[in-house]
């Protein structure tokens, strides 16, 4: 009984975990589908956005609502900012040398966060307190909770817009057929651009979560999670939306249950190699489509 | 309505569209005939702006659009079916016409209703996964997807290509329905019997230059045009 009760709340914070590596792997899922490319500063924009809340709470004492707020703003503007000046001039240069200017650029926001804040460890302000839950002998952390419903609310929101709304199916549109969709009278490159802009404003609520379960933020902490969300569209499937998600989750409880019943040190070791299995197995992803060959 | 003055398309290196010029009166059928490579395709590329021309202009409606940005073109009136239909194959019936209607802002339901009443079939599959479609099907939710902009000017590229003789016929037959109700049509053919047919005036091209023109009429009689595109 002990062990079922462990083993569920592991299974629950593992959920959590990876709800956060689902909205990360959400951003690179859907750069990727629309704009073909990887995003490698996708994980940074999380420690910008975690970084905006500390200043917003902690130096300008605002209201946690109002820091939230404003750590979305920051993130979508320097999303978009960053696909303007960075990756627009090159939308017909090589894979290759728009992949290396994403490197360019993650190095650029950690070396810039290093510059204005240092490389201490800032502790994250705890904006978001709940009590914890208790079911029938089973007690759940509140902020685990939390997150796992917001993060679940949005991903709803999400695949509504992408697949109900006019914007969200111009989007699929452009991801097919970027050509076609510029017939439609489709601007491809506003496209692009509300895609950046929804990315990372999913990526600064990643950051809220990420700096309320670890508690510590410093100049690198993007890198780790963007890392691991990177996987997790690969797992699910580069370029789908539902992959994204289901490879995110998967990826957080395996690294959880990791964690709790193997060992802490080899977790993310068996995190990688279960990636690699399913690349053998299927290189396309859990859900990835086949690409279709143009004739 | 439509009048291309000199344009130069280069593909790389390869010169495609060897200064060219034509044009397309409102009310017509105008037909662009020739093998495969001649450059038709790319001209039709070159008036949609998804290619651009070293050299010339191109008006439409009085308006220069040679440097117009492709996306805004359906704003003016001007749709393209391309080549190979390229229909979103990943999304519903519906969803491709509602893309059509993208221009228009909101999806007015009769337009929808007037592509269903000249397509049924595409009515039955509304639902349906445009992939799933067959290639007849496909080519008329291609064009479906078009007329849902109120286009003036209707630019299908090679709409026969990989459909069987009866099918072209009916596809055809609803080009000159849609002409007759107003629509002007510039068609760019492999098909020429079929192109011939139904145009007003049409160009034969021949490795990026126009070497003929004239009504469909002179040009189905015309020796030339009989050995080297009608079969004798």
């Amino acid at each position: 009984m002990n062990f079922l009760m462990s083993l569920i709340t592991n299974l629950i914070s593992g959920l959590s975990l990876g709800s956060i590596y689902a909205l990360i792997a959400l951003g690179y899922t859907m750069v990727y589908g629309i704009a073909k490319m990887l995003n490698f500063a996708h994980g940074d924009i999380i420690m910008v956005g975690a970084f905006a809340v500390i200043v917003s709470v902690t130096s300008l004492g605002l209201p946690p609502v109002a820091a939230i707020l404003i750590s979305v703003v920051v993130c979508v503007v320097l999303g978009v900012a960053i696909e303007r000046i960075a990756y627009k001039p090159l939308r017909e240069a090589s894979p290759l040398a728009v992949l290396i200017t994403a490197i360019g650029v993650s190095y650029f926001l950690q070396s810039l966060a290093l510059i204005i804040f240092g490389s201490n460890q800032y502790s994250f302000p705890k904006i978001m307190t709940f009590s914890s839950i208790t079911l029938g002998g089973l007690t759940l952390n509140g902020e685990t909770l939390t997150t796992l419903i917001v993060t679940t609310i949005l991903m709803i929101a999400l695949s509504l817009f992408i697949g109900k709304t006019r914007i969200g199916k111009a989007m699929r549109a452009v991801s097919e057929d970027k050509g076609a969709a510029e017939l439609m009278g489709i601007s491809v490159n506003k496209t692009i651009a509300v895609t950046f802009a929804i990315g990372s404003a999913l990526a600064a609520v990643a950051g809220l979560f990420y700096g309320t379960t670890y508690g510590f933020i410093n100049p690198y902490t993007g890198a780790m999670p963007g890392i691991k969300a990177f996987v997790a569209a690969v797992f699910g499937g580069i370029g789908s939306i539902p992959g994204a998600m289901l490879g995110g989750i998967l990826l957080g409880v395996i690294e959880n249950l990791s964690k709790a019943y193997i060992s802490t040190e080899l977790s993310d070791a068996i995190v990688f190699a279960v990636l690699i299995i399913v690349l053998i197995v299927r290189p396309i992803g859990l859900l990835g489509k086949k690409t279709n060959e143009k004739v | 309505m439509l009048q291309v003055n000199n344009i130069n398309v280069y593909y790389g290196k390869i010169h495609a569209v060897k200064d060219i010029s034509f044009h397309v009166d409102s009310g017509e059928i105008v037909s662009l005939i020739g093998a495969n490579g001649a450059g038709k395709s790319t001209i039709i590329h070159t008036i949609s702006g998804l290619l651009r021309s070293k050299t010339g202009n191109i008006q439409f409606l009085g308006k220069d659009i040679s440097k117009t940005e492709a996306h805004k073109l359906v704003y003016q009136g001007l749709a393209h079916v391309p080549e190979g239909r390229r229909i979103f194959l990943e999304m519903t019936v519906m969803e491709n016409l509602e893309m059509g209607a993208y221009s228009q802002g909101k999806v007015n339901t009769n337009d929808i209703a007037d592509v269903f009443e000249r397509f049924p079939r595409l009515k039955e599959r509304q639902k349906q996964i445009a992939g799933t479609l067959s290639g007849g099907e496909q080519q008329m939710l291609a064009i479906g997807r078009a007329l849902m902009s109120h286009p003036k000017l209707l630019m299908l590229d090679e709409p026969s290509m990989g459909l069987a003789p009866l099918l072209v016929e009916q596809i055809f037959h609803i080009i000159q329905e849609l002409n007759q109700a107003g629509t002007t049509v510039l068609l760019v053919e492999q098909n020429a019997e079929m192109a011939l047919q139904i145009a007003n005036r049409a160009y034969v091209l021949e490795s990026g230059h126009v070497v003929l023109s004239g009504t469909g009429k002179e040009l189905m009689e015309s020796d030339r045009i009989r050995k080297a595109y009608l079969g004798g």
